[in-house]
């Protein structure tokens, strides 16, 4: 077993880990943090996406150790320490931007990270930068207008779609 | 995935005295590695991360020139270094795989792995790129040696890539339905010297230079010189995705994207 450090949402983690635990591994299993969910496992649906220094990773493809000393945030610290939803969790309840909810955490995340490089981004640029994270409820157009919408954009006209 | 003895030294001097040990792999970003050993189709002794070393991250201009990409540089990290000094290679960088991959993914890794339907192989052929390792420099044309194979040797690490920056170049992927893979991707560079033409995700071999478009090119650069020229779908890879005769036209018909596109 091997000691890993890191920082998640903003606050010192550490465990003894086997080399081979997965970073999503930890969060969820040594941590508890579940609400990082594990998918397909083989880095193609992107639910286990958390932001590793800033940068969106597919934490199913990362080795624990390969975060130490790193500051990771998860879906856990989205939401404002008195549980108020922020910007892009908000709009997707608004915008029903969810149905069975198992890919959430990991399309919030992937649109934290997109709208941190690209404020504004048009459709075309949120299908695009989506594309490691899938819907099984197919529920891609509510999460665009939802990702749209936490961008301060109009979606009255995708709305009408 | 198996249990493995992990080591993540700083240097590139630690990683190579640490990948003498026996069974010891090369870790780059992980996102061909880690799938694979979850598959245990591969089961290091021992994993040496790579991500730990400065000294093989980031972007630069050589004094002839070149564009050095430091051998631990991710994809993103090209997409937005290289913009501006060398653009179809920078935006070969930013179509790999998706947002989240291209955060770990490396063109070290990519380049070693040489999986024969990746990007980076065809920008490195065709731009007649160096190969730089802990021991020595590798030319692109003696580098890669069929699917998955390349000239490097056991425990050598590819530090640096050197590419010459061409006149005009472009990058053309027809992407593989499912796995968003280069079902056929094809790079055409333009140098002062003549056009070179690197096909990636069709051939058996893996990637290769269609030299008879070369010639071609060289002498008339535009896509009516492609004209009657075809590559033999002898050799090509076919499978549900795409015959080799399918794969063997995407091959003519990207290219004359890619030339159009250098406009």
């Amino acid at each position: 077993m091997t000691q890993v450090s890191m920082t998640v949402n903003g606050k010192a983690a550490s465990g003894d880990v086997e080399n081979r635990t997965l970073l999503s591994a930890f969060l969820r299993e040594t941590l508890g943090m579940t609400g990082t969910h594990v998918g397909c496992d083989t880095s193609q649906c992107g639910a286990c996406v958390v932001h590793v220094n800033g940068e969106a990773v597919k934490s199913c493809t990362m080795l624990a150790l390969e975060a130490e000393g790193a500051e990771v945030s998860t879906i856990e610290g989205q939401a404002a320490a008195d549980g108020s939803l922020n910007a892009i969790q908000q709009a997707f309840q608004d915008h029903h931007g969810l149905q069975c909810g198992f890919c959430t955490p990991g399309m919030v995340m992937s649109a934290s990270a997109l709208l941190k490089e690209n404020p504004k981004p048009t459709e075309a640029e949120i299908r695009a930068y989506l594309e490691g994270n899938l819907c099984r409820c197919t529920g891609y157009h509510n999460i665009v207008k939802a990702i749209m919408a936490a961008s301060g954009q109009d979606v009255s006209a995708i709305a009408a779609e | 995935m198996y249990e493995f003895e992990f080591e993540r030294p700083s240097s590139i001097a630690d990683a190579v005295a640490a990948l003498k040990g026996d069974e010891a792999q090369a870790l780059g970003g992980g996102q061909t590695l880690l799938p694979t050993m979850k598959q245990r189709l591969a089961s290091p002794a021992t994993l040496v991360s790579l991500g730990g070393i400065a000294e093989m991250k980031g972007v630069c201009v050589e004094d002839d020139g070149a564009l050095a990409i430091g051998g631990g540089t991710t994809h993103a990290a090209v997409a937005e270094a290289a913009a501006d000094k060398y653009p179809a290679l920078a935006d070969l960088a930013g179509h790999i795989g998706d947002p989240a991959v291209r955060n770990r993914g490396t063109i070290g890794g990519s380049l070693a792995n040489n999986d024969p339907s990746a990007c980076y192989p065809s920008a490195a052929l065709a731009s007649g790129a160096t190969i730089v390792t802990n021991a020595r420099e590798i030319a692109a044309d003696d580098y890669f040696q069929g699917m998955f194979t390349t000239a490097l040797e056991e425990g050598e690490i590819i530090t640096n890539v050197k590419f010459p920056v061409p006149e005009a170049a472009n990058y053309q992927k027809f992407l593989q339905p499912a796995s968003r893979f280069a079902l056929v991707g094809v790079f055409v560079a333009k140098y002062a010297d003549g056009v070179r033409v690197a096909v990636t995700g069709a051939s058996e071999e893996g990637v290769f230079r269609w030299t008879e478009a070369e010639a071609a090119l060289s002498a008339n650069f535009s896509g009516d010189a492609l004209d009657g020229l075809s590559v033999p779908a002898d050799g090509m890879i076919s499978d549900l995705h795409g015959t080799s005769e399918y794969r063997a036209h995407l091959v003519g018909v990207m290219t004359k994207r890619a030339v159009a596109a250098c406009g």
